[in-house]
């Protein structure tokens, strides 16, 4: 299982990449093996402002739909087009390609309540 | 109370294998191996083996054995003859269905009766609460292994290890006989995917034996395992039931589209209510349908007309891994259900243009 040290991680199998004020987020490497080929992300909330831990999107696999939840509140900055004729990119590079959304952060204290590389290893038992 | 999960033989295969296991009808399952669309397109195009040993199989043996199947079977069994399958429903006393199932005649005083795992200790209660005609009852669902083999390479596969002539082994026909070296494994032209092959039924001793072999004798052909997911999206794409999901103890079978398999040249259990039914015309069918917008419909979803009315509900749905876009089943009211009829389906508050489509989906 690939978990990259650089990286935060919530309990939602989501990583956070910080970068200043601004914030990459996309799924784990367990969560997209978790739920299979993916075939379609939904994230229609571009411009929003949004609070920590509600939806910001969908992501449909070919079994099953998840929401996508907010890592930290702040405005959804930038999203992914490429995943709207290439879903399959999450499954084949999730740190990478496959990244999701930017978020310009509004409260940074929040950045504590992430996972490390470790806390996340452990909440899925690797 | 933590759920106590039933294990197949070869658990601990599918586990080397890498296979996902999940939860399904009690039975700790093999989900996916590797990729549900890679593992799809396996079977459409090569050859997939699936572990389906959780199934249900009841031997029902005795001169009145036919007499018994006939009576709580919607489908007409005395038209089979030795070594011949069919399908059908168990109906219940109140318009629904107990149960979707295969009946094997093996001979004249000796059938097998194939149901869903879900369903094993229900359809046995109720078959055995109709049975005051004496016939002999065994589940052997324990003792039974069933591995099915589809896919149009599934032949030459399977062929490698059996005199038996499957090529002269016509749909929804069986033969018992020897195979990869077992005695007395049941080689079945039946399958849930549209793909074509057979269903091997063997002893849970010789299952890991009979896997292992059909493994090797595939291999040439690029043989795969196939898990529960890519069955599911398979047999959606030909239309096929899943009891459950399509089919449960509230919907009628005229309602689910099974009037072939619902024979009013003989008497069965709630048979005048649904010849009643039949003739009155159903209110509501379980009709196909794709997507025209972009989307997946999935079950539960809400089915409106072009005006907001609510008019069905999806049963079944997912993305078609060899059309490339979503489709579904769902009952929907009448007059909306004929074929190029437009349908709306209610994904996460957006209502999604799709059109209802004959089944089977691949053509």
């Amino acid at each position: 299982m690939n978990i990259p040290e650089s990286l935060k991680y919530t309990k939602d199998h989501e990583w956070v990449k910080v970068d200043g004020n601004s914030v990459t987020v996309g799924i784990t490497d367990f969560a997209q093996k978790e739920l299979g080929d993916i075939v379609f992300v939904e994230i229609e909330t571009e411009g929003e402002e949004i609070e920590q831990n509600e939806v910001f999107g969908t992501v449909e696999a070919v079994k099953t739909v998840s929401d996508l939840f907010m890592p930290l509140s702040g405005t959804v900055s930038e999203i992914n087009n490429d995943l709207e004729d290439t879903p399959e990119v999450v499954n084949e590079d999730p740190y990478g390609n496959g990244w999701m959304i930017k978020i310009e952060m509004s409260d940074s204290s929040q950045l504590e309540d992430l996972l490390s590389m470790e806390d996340y290893k452990a909440l899925i038992g690797e | 109370m933590e759920e106590i999960l039933k294990k197949v033989a070869l658990n601990d295969i599918h586990k080397k294998l890498g296979a996902k296991m999940v939860s399904f009808a009690g039975y700790n399952m093999p989900v996916r191996y590797f990729s549900d669309i890679e593992e799809h397109k396996t079977v459409r195009e090569g050859v997939g083996i699936f572990d389906v040993s959780h199934m249900g199989e009841f031997f029902l043996k005795g001169p009145k054995a036919i007499d018994l199947i006939q009576k709580v079977t919607s489908n007409d069994a005395t038209k089979l003859v030795d070594g011949q399958a069919q399908y059908a429903c168990l109906p219940n006393d109140r318009g629904g269905i107990v149960d979707d199932l295969l009946v094997y005649r093996i001979n004249a005083e000796e059938f097998m009766l194939v149901v869903n795992a879900s369903n094993i200790e229900k359809d046995w209660n109720w078959i055995s609460s109709h049975n005051d005609i004496d016939v002999d009852m065994e589940n052997i669902s324990d003792t039974l292994s069933l591995f099915a083999v589809q896919g149009p390479k599934a032949i030459a596969t399977l062929q490698k290890l059996t005199d038996t002539n499957l090529s002269e082994v016509k749909f929804y026909t069986f033969t018992v006989g020897e195979f990869a070296g077992c005695q007395n494994v049941v080689m079945s032209a039946t399958g849930y995917t549209g793909a074509g092959g057979f269903e091997i039924y063997v002893n849970n001793e010789d299952a890991a034996k009979v896997w292992d072999a059909i493994m090797e004798a595939g291999e040439e052909f690029g043989i795969k395992p196939i898990g529960l997911g890519a069955r599911d999206t398979l047999r959606l794409e030909m239309g096929y039931c899943l009891y459950g999901n399509d089919i449960d103890d509230t919907t009628s079978p005229l309602e689910a589209g099974l009037g072939w398999v619902t024979k009013f040249t003989k008497e069965f259990i709630n048979s005048p209510n649904l010849l009643k039914q039949k003739e009155e015309g159903v209110t509501r069918r379980l009709v196909g349908f794709k997507m025209i917008d972009k989307g997946i419909p999935r079950n539960g979803y809400e089915i409106e007309d072009a005006d907001g009315n609510a008019i069905g509900r999806v049963t079944s749905g997912s993305m078609s891994p060899s059309l490339g876009l979503g489709i579904g089943m769902g009952y929907v009211n009448r007059p909306h259900t004929k074929p190029a009829t437009e349908l709306y389906i209610v994904v996460r508050n957006k209502k999604l243009k799709a059109v209802v489509e004959k089944l089977p989906f691949l053509k």
